[in-house]
This record gives C-alpha cells, structure tokens and sequence, in this order.
C-alpha cells in the first residue's frame, strides 16, 4: 500500500521508476516530496524543473507541474520561469554531469544572479544513463568506462563553486542520511535566493560495479561510515578529512532576490500594462 | 492621429513583439540583433513585463521556453553564431509544443564571418538547423513597418499553433532606419494561445479536441499539474518508446503546420499578366529588387517579382503557378544559393531558372540584379 506521501506527491500511474535496484535517487526524491510536505507548498504552484540523465526523470515521476528539459539547460530553463512568475516555487532537480559539465555555466550564474530557485543535485558520480562514463565529480583515480586506466581529472566540489560564484545557501546531503537531507532541502526551498543542495547518490550498476564497491548495502555503509558533519570537520584536520563526505549546512549569505529586485524596477513604471 | 515614427528594424522588431504581447525577453549580445535586448531591456520593465541577460545564448533561448511555458508570451533574438546555438533548445520547443518567437538578424558566416554585415546565409539553418524532422514557420520582414507588423504576426501564429516561429531578419532591415505608422491596438489582431476552459479539467495535456491538431495549453501554476518533455510523448505528456505514439506525434506536429498553409503563408508579389521573368526575393535583398523591377520595367522589360514573407513552409502552390506562365524564374539572394534549391525543386523544369547571390559581405545592387536578368 503506497504511503499517504506517495499518493499525494507521485504520479502512482508512471511508477515503477526507471533507476535500477539500489540506486540512490528514489531515496532522494522522497526527501524532496517530503519537504515540500513539510514546507506545506501548494503544490499547484510548484514547478520541477530537471535535465537530462537518471536524475531527470524525476521530473515524470513527482505531481507538480513538471517539465523535463535539455542536457544542463534546466537552471536556463527555470531561470525564464522563475523570472516571468516569481510567484512560482521553482525546483531544479539535476545530476552531477547535467550539473556541472554540461550545466556548469548555468550553474555559476544563477548562483551569481540569487535567483529564487532551489537547486538540487543528486551526484552518483558517474554519467549512469549513457552507461558509466567518468563525470567531474568522478574521484580521482577511479574508473569509468571512458576512464578505463582510471579518471586523471581532479572532481568538482558542486556547493563550494556555488558558494563561489554567489549562492546565497549550500548544503550537502546523502541518500544515507534522509532525515538530515530532507531537512536540508527544506531550508533551501525557504531560503530566498539560489540555494544549492548536492545530494550523494549511489549508482550500484556503473560507479560500483566498476569501481568494486561491492553491494548497494556496501555502498550506503560506505556513505555512513565517511560522512562527517560539518560540525565535526571543523575538529578533524585536512589530512582527517580526505575521502570524507561533509554533510550539513556548508554556507548561508545575504543578498537581494534577483525577482524581488525587478519587480522594484517594474514597479518604477507604475507596474501592470501599458 | 497618425503616430508616425522613424526608427530602425530591430527597434520595430521590439515594438512589435510587445504590441503582439510578449512580455518576457532572455538573450545574449551579439552583433547585429544586439538592438534587440537594448530595447527589451529598456521597454519590458515599462510594460510589466521581465527581461534578462542571460549567460549564454543557449541558456537566453531556454529562459525563453520556459517562460512561454509558465504563461509568458516570450522572444529571443540572436544572430549568425547564436542561431547555431539556439537550435537545441529551438527543437524542444517544437516537440513540447512551447510557443516563442526566435528572431535571426542574419549576419555574413560561417562562424564568426563579417560581424557587421549582411547575409542571408541562415535559410536552410531555419528550416534544418535543429536535429530531427519538425515543423518550421520562418517569416522574413523587408522593412522596418514588417519588422514591427510581421513580428505581431510571428507571436500570433506561434500562439496559433503552439510552435516555435522564427522571424528571419537579416542586417538589412535590422539597421535599416525607415519611418513606420505604429498601429493602432485595435486595429491590430492579437492570438493568445487557447488555455483550457477548466484547468483542473482531467483530459490529457496532449489531447486535441476533435477534428483539430492543436492543444489547448495551461499555464504553469493554473492548477492542471502536467509533464513537458522533451522526449517522445503521448497525449498526457509523458515519455513513451510506443512506435505508434512517436510516429502519430511527429506526423500531427508537421500536420498542424502543413494542413494551415492557408493560414500560414504570406507572400507579396508583383507579377503582370506578359510578365516573362519572375524574380524570387525575400527580406532585405528584396528591396534592390523593387528598384531594379522599376527600372527595367521603365526601360519596357517584361518582369515581376515574387517574395515569400513566410519562406518555411515555402509557397509551393504559388511558385508553380508563376512558374507555368513565365519563360524564366531568377533567384536573387544573400548567400551562395539556399532557397534558389527550393525553387529548383519547385518549378521542376516548367521554365529556365537563374540565380544571382553573393557571399562578400556587401549589399546586391540593383543593377547586379538588372545585369543578371538581361544576361539571358
């Protein structure tokens, strides 16, 4: 019998999902019905916004009004929306090569801009829809299909080049830690201005099985045993901290709402038609 | 009273779109539709509508899509190098049946070519720069008074039929300086999109009313939660690998477009009854070809010419006609020879076909167009 969050949040018709046993993006969706359960939105008035990849079909899947859009362009995509109706929750749901490859110069200016849209990514760490090539948050040394003598490239840390470039809000979550990360996703969405939440995800079938990280009980162990708060990272040293997954709040900063911003500037003109 | 302005084709372009009720700008600056965002940017905010600057010319065409999609009548407009890059985006916009107008000022390539000067190289681009079989309208203004009316007429039929439209102008008229009648608004008719009568209504997003092939289309936060995507769909808007959907939905896409032909095409022509040569032209050149028609005809010639407004979907009934009854079709337009290709499938062998381009940058002259009628 599905859950009471299930029933209100899910297209219950378009499930089963699409991602493979033990992948960590079902987990995370959760987390995100459930914030916006806890949050209380009117649902008629949230838009998900996702791209291209496993991530993205989340979009299909959850009872909002959803639009699935192009490779990386879903920030693009939301930032039209969110600034022609800023009365509109816009949620970004994305993966990390949608993100951060492909996606990256869209990431950094709507981090720039603080514009009102939540962004979340769920990081598995690996392109797992095209079949297991390496991604920029692919660890150093590890193996994708297109990595086959191991990755050379150094990974992305997603919040940190957010906070960088201007988001007003960053945390870091798992599908390990739902609470935690529903928590987080729930302070994003109410934060005002672009509030990034990187989720990491498992993909059992790609990252793992290539890497040998054994079962997707392996894998979730793997994300308990080396998550660290961001309360303790502050006592552990760099060296401690190599390998570690920080999770929690990572950043928090003040700026003016890009949409608040230029309803001000409309309203010079009297606002409404002319 | 009259209101009489002098102003330029990109602004008209800008006057135009928000007479037709757009009210949300994306774009990215770039030579020579650059006018384009400076006049949104200074106009949208006095109208309460949004613009924005985004970061690249992707991300200023998918702003645009999304903010057709919450309700917003939107544009973008690019030239040369933007246009490639708009074609991503373009194309979704054509399967999720997302209306938005998509200006070109077309400028001299490939690639970074002439910056600052004319071209008409982007024709073919219009019709096939995006992946995949989908349907296309692309309207080509000649002078500033139809970069104002015909950009109006972009939005109503992108509204009309949920469909991307590209205004294909060129550099000619987007720097030209002419003095235009702004309409009066009630002299100029305004399409929105059909939204459903109830939005919480249960028929699929997708579905068409009976006998049509058009969705009706609801706002983002009007209470009908629905799916857009980019992949195959059915009628409720959700991915599907269902050969028969793809292949119904494909067809009914190009369907809605080919079965209004009547609606859609617009063409101005000048064709005299013992006209023996027929020049074809559109957008900018056309205007060396209204002066070269006039001069031979002074000069006892017996010429006309045709010029496509609306290019894709191109004319095809229309140019056979002319093609029956005159000796010789010639071609005049600003690039190595794209649309004379369409012509020459066209007119098949129903009369002598010629064609004058010109790919360096400077204008075609009337008397290159009077030289290239009498050669023959």
């Amino acid at each position: 019998m599905a859950s009471k969050l299930v029933d209100k949040y899910f297209r219950e018709d378009h499930l089963p999902h699409i991602w493979c046993p033990g992948c960590g993006h079902g987990v995370l969706m959760r987390d995100v019905a459930q914030a916006v359960e806890n949050l209380g939105l009117d649902q008629n008035k949230v838009v998900l916004v996702s791209g291209i990849g496993c991530s993205s079909r989340a979009a299909g899947y959850m009872d909002f009004n959803t639009m699935h859009t192009t490779h990386g362009r879903a920030l693009a995509f939301a930032t039209g929306i969110k600034m022609a109706r800023p009365d509109l929750e816009v949620i970004c749901i994305m993966g990390d090569g949608d993100a951060s490859a492909i996606g990256g110069n869209h990431l950094i200016h709507a981090a720039r801009r603080n514009i009102g849209i939540t962004a979340i990514i769920f990081n598995n760490n690996i392109y797992g829809m095209t079949g297991g090539q390496y991604s920029p948050t692919t660890p150093y040394g590890e193996k994708g299909t297109t990595a086959p003598y191991g990755n050379i490239d150094r990974s992305f840390n997603i919040p940190k080049i957010a906070e960088a470039a201007g988001a007003t809000y960053t945390a870091r979550g798992s599908a390990f830690d739902a609470v935690r990360t529903t928590k987080l996703i729930e302070e994003g969405i109410r934060h005002k201005g672009f509030s990034v939440i990187e989720c990491a995800s498992i993909c059992p079938t790609y990252y793992g099985r290539k890497n040998k990280k054994g079962s997707v009980v392996d894998m979730y162990r793997w994300q308990k045993e080396n998550s660290v708060t961001v309360e303790k990272a502050k006592t552990m040293t760099p060296e401690e901290l190599k390998g570690k997954l920080i999770i929690g709040e990572l950043s928090r900063d003040e700026f003016p709402e890009l949409t608040e911003q230029y309803q001000k500037i409309i309203e010079k003109f009297g606002k409404g038609e002319k | 009273m009259k209101k009489i302005r002098l102003m330029q084709g990109n602004e008209a372009c800008v006057e135009g779109a928000i007479a037709a009720g757009c009210r949300f700008y994306a774009g990215y600056p770039i030579t020579p539709s650059t006018e384009i965002a400076e006049g949104c940017a200074v106009r949208m905010p006095q109208v309460g509508g949004h613009f924005i600057q985004m970061e690249d010319e992707i991300a200023g065409c998918a702003a645009a899509v999304g903010a057709s999609a919450a309700g917003v009548k939107s544009m973008t407009a690019t030239s040369g190098p933007g246009f490639s890059l708009k074609q991503e985006n373009l194309g979704y916009a054509c399967i999720t049946e997302i209306p938005f107008v998509l200006v070109d000022v077309q400028r001299a390539g490939p690639s970074t070519g002439l910056p600052t000067s004319p071209s008409q190289g982007d024709v073919m681009q219009a019709k096939w720069g995006t992946h995949g079989d989908h349907p296309v309208i692309a309207i080509a203004p000649s002078s500033v008074e139809e970069c104002y009316r015909k950009c109006v007429r972009c939005f109503n039929l992108a509204e009309k039929y949920r469909t991307p439209v590209i205004f294909l102008m060129d550099e000619i008229v987007g720097h030209l300086r002419e003095s235009i009648e702004i309409p009066e608004e009630s002299e100029l008719e305004i399409i929105n999109r059909s939204c459903p009568e109830d939005p919480t209504h249960t028929a699929p997003a997708y579905s068409c009313k009976k006998g049509e092939l058009v969705p009706c289309m609801a706002p983002f936060g009007s209470g009908e939660r629905y799916n857009i995507t980019g992949l195959i769909h059915g009628e409720d808007g959700f991915p599907t690998n269902s050969t028969k959907t793809a292949d119904a939905q494909v067809k009914r896409l190009i369907a809605k477009i080919e079965e209004n032909l009547d609606d859609i095409l617009e063409w101005e022509e000048d064709m005299p009854e013992d006209a023996e040569t027929c020049i074809v032209c559109y957008g900018g050149t056309a205007r060396s070809v209204y002066s070269a028609v006039e001069e031979m005809r002074n000069a006892g010639e017996k010429v006309g010419f045709f010029r496509p407004i609306t290019v894709w979907p191109f004319p095809v009934e229309k140019m056979t006609e002319i093609s029956k009854k005159v000796k010789k079709v010639v071609v005049v337009e600003h690039n190595n020879g794209q649309l004379v290709l369409e012509v020459e499938r066209v007119i098949k062998n129903n009369c002598a076909l010629d064609f004058l381009g010109k790919v360096n940058g400077t204008v075609i002259t009337p008397d290159e167009v009077i030289a290239k009628v009498k050669e023959g």
